[in-house]
């Protein structure tokens, strides 16, 4: 039981496949309905963005989950398993909370700090709380990665570097073209980085967008955005003379911009200077455009360097990052296994109260002529008896069960020694969904869950 | 006793080419590039003064010898600068065009100052008028130089992707691409007409308009160039090749100047 990331992002499958596997937002709430009906998914969430389609699951049993989650993503989109195979990641347990956390706080990211895919996540997060489809765990789970995203981004400068790219991006267009005003903006396929540069560049005097992508829906939307114009794919070779600075990053495995196109268009807009920004990984224009008189091509890693002496080096910070990611990791997994002992501790209070009851009702009925202080008195020392009694008990139970490899022993022998097995009927850790609901004590509210 | 001006003017100049490229250096400080500018107009004031005290003291516009001749294209040149740099506020100019007035003033220093008796022919408006387009075109090329040197350095840094603190300082390439342009604009209609001037005054004197001296030969071939310029521009050309072909343009007036001016053989020789 516990915790499962499958999916693919841009780091393991080119855009043709990630387009393929993507989940419209308005389809979420369906498909996670549709997720939900599969055998040992307990609670689901989708993050589907240009650059990652990944599902986030609690499930019964790892094995199992996984195996159906990937059943899920070919039967909804209707791809063979084996086309699914080579591109699809999994990180089951403490691997996927770590990869959670690295996600939300943009580590996984093309553009490492940049800030939209944590946006991201809460949206996708906001559509599972609607759709009803996460409980405890995986709320807990996202709201710990968000916090986690927030303390990344106010205690190391990775976020600093993200938005520094941009505003790299903007300072060197400046340095070329002197005033923004009036320049032709292109967007060449979409994303994060992409957008954020636009975005800069918007703030700086740009007037004039043109988007093109491969789905001209999502090229109008983008337009629409930025109040600028959106063309068709297959034409933007020829508005490249109009272009002042293309910003590319359409995710293609090859190259989208070649030489011939680019002398072609500085022909015809007379040597005006060309600012190339290529976003894209891999590469989308061909490095040997560099090399054409006017024309200044920038890769994302050319102004990662340039940001790189601002900021003391980003992987300096990003290393940092991944520290704290990791200490954040166990402090969640310590959550997680605090749980087990929770049906424990729970059976453990009713029986000691039910034995409470019994035994105080006995002591009423004795006694016959008795006024209402005195039996407030009587009623309240049982109480404090039974607290101070089970308050050692209920610490060590909680302690050991956080700490790895001591949990099932300690709670096996609390069992046997409350003899919580034989007398209790209560159906331990195998509840069902509609047992959740059913009340829990004051000091774990919203927090237990038989699903790990 | 009028050379204390001169010295003075120098010295103001030494002072705000140090400035500016320390300026260029220490981006921190701004200030400098201001003192700088105030060093650069006091010098100017003062160089000016001086070049009118020689006037009166010489009776005709000192503009005769090789000193006078490297003293008024300074002049002309710390001109050109100054109505730029208030123009434009681009303090990095200062930089490069400080220390060039400095090298080409530099003859000027080691001169004698004397005032030697004109030839007589010579004496004519002419003198005044010929040599201000000749000097005023020579200062628009070599600010079209100096934009042209800074926008190869910025160009260099671009296309390397090594940006280093001057890369911050240096104005964007399109400002130094148009101001070098525009200097041409102005450059060779002003040089075309000390062309004219010269040619016509030579009518006066010599009674020929040509003669084919070195002097006017090695202008006209840079006459010709700075016309291929400005053609090649209207084609297209742009960015790189133009500052390459400015800054080719310039070393021939530089050999002019320098070179060709000191051969005896010819009319322009002192």
């Amino acid at each position: 039981m516990g915790i499962i990331v499958v999916g693919l992002s841009h780091k393991t499958a080119p855009i043709e496949v990630r387009e393929k596997l993507n989940f419209p937002e308005n389809t979420l709430p369906d498909a996670l309905r549709k997720l939900m009906t599969y055998e040992g998914i307990r609670e689901s969430l989708i993050v589907s963005t240009c650059n990652r389609v990944e599902i986030y699951a609690c499930v019964t049993d790892s094995a199992t989950g996984i195996d159906r989650i990937k059943q899920f993503i070919s039967d909804y989109h209707g791809l063979s398993r084996e086309a699914l195979e080579q591109s699809l990641y999994v990180y089951p347990d403490a691997q996927g909370v770590r990869h959670t956390f690295r996600v939300a706080s943009s580590l996984d990211s093309m553009v490492l700090g940049e800030a939209q895919i944590l946006g991201q996540l809460k949206d996708a997060f906001e559509i599972s709380l609607k759709t009803k489809t996460t409980s405890t765990i995986l709320n807990k789970l996202i709201k710990k990665a968000i916090s986690v995203a927030k303390r990344v981004r106010t205690e190391t400068r990775l976020a600093e570097g993200a938005v520094s790219i941009s505003t790299a991006a903007v300072e060197l267009a400046k340095k070329i073209f002197g005033d923004l005003d009036g320049k032709n903006v292109m967007l060449l396929g979409a994303g994060e980085m992409a957008e954020l540069a636009a975005q800069h560049l918007l703030g700086n005097g740009v007037k004039n967008i043109l988007v093109a992508n491969r789905t001209f829906e999502r090229a109008e939307e983008l337009a629409k955005e930025f109040k600028g114009d959106a063309i068709r794919f297959e034409h933007f070779p020829d508005s490249l003379v109009m272009v002042d600075i293309l910003i590319c990053a359409t995710g293609a495995p090859n190259f989208v911009v070649n030489r011939d196109m680019v002398i072609r268009a500085l022909k015809e807009r007379r040597n005006k200077p060309i600012f190339m920004i290529d976003i894209s990984n891999p590469r989308n224009i061909d490095p040997e455009v560099d090399k054409i008189d006017n024309v200044y091509l920038y890769d994302i890693d050319d102004l990662q360097s340039k940001v790189d002496v601002n900021t003391g080096g980003r992987a300096k910070e990003a290393e940092k990052a991944e520290e704290l990611i990791m200490l954040e990791v166990e402090t969640y997994l310590q959550w997680e296994r605090a749980l087990d002992a929770v049906p424990t501790i729970v059976d453990l209070r009713e029986k000691v109260e039910d034995f409470r009851k019994r035994e105080l009702d006995k002591a009423m009925g004795s006694l016959s002529d008795i006024t209402d202080d005195q039996k407030r008195v009587v009623e309240a020392m049982s109480q404090a008896i039974v607290n101070k009694l089970l308050h050692a008990p209920l610490v060590v139970l909680k302690q050991a069960a956080s700490t790895p490899g001591e949990g099932d022993s300690t709670i096996a022998i609390a069992r046997r020694l409350f003899n919580l097995d034989k007398e209790l009927k209560r159906p331990g850790r195998e509840k069902t969904t509609e047992q959740e609901e059913t009340p829990i004590p004051p000091e774990n509210q919203g927090r237990e869950s038989t699903c790990r | 006793m009028n050379l204390i001006f001169f010295q003075a003017a120098v010295a103001m100049y030494v002072i705000a080419a140090a400035g500016y490229i320390a300026y260029i250096f220490k981006p921190e400080r701004t200030w400098t590039a201001n003192a700088s500018l105030w060093a650069t107009s006091i010098g100017y004031l003062l160089h000016v003064a001086y070049f009118l005290f020689r006037w009166t003291e010489s009776g005709r516009i000192p503009v005769t010898n090789f000193f006078e001749a490297a003293n008024f294209l300074g002049m002309g040149i710390v001109l050109v600068f100054l109505i730029m740099e208030f123009r434009f506020r681009i303090a990095a100019l200062g930089s490069f065009m400080l220390p060039l007035v400095l090298v080409l003033m530099a003859p000027a220093l080691i001169l004698s100052g004397d005032i030697k008796e004109l030839n007589p022919v010579l004496k004519s408006g002419w003198l005044g008028v010929h040599t201000s387009f000749a000097v005023l075109g020579d200062a628009a090329f070599a600010f079209a130089f100096i934009v042209s040197i800074m926008y190869l350095i910025q160009e260099r840094q671009l296309k390397a992707k090594h940006l280093g603190a001057i890369f911050h300082r240096l104005p964007s390439l399109d400002i130094m691409d148009t101001l070098g342009y525009k200097a041409l604009t102005f450059g060779w209609p002003l040089f075309t007409l000390g062309m004219i001037t010269g040619s016509i005054w030579a009518n006066s004197a010599w009674g020929t308009y040509w003669s084919w001296d070195p002097k006017e030969t090695w202008s006209l071939i840079t006459w010709v160039i700075y016309l291929a310029l400005l053609h090649l521009r209207t084609i297209g050309w742009r960015g790189r090749k133009m500052a390459f072909l400015s800054i080719l343009g310039f070393v021939f007036v530089l050999v002019s100047f320098f070179i060709v001016s000191r051969i005896e053989v010819g009319k322009h020789s002192f």
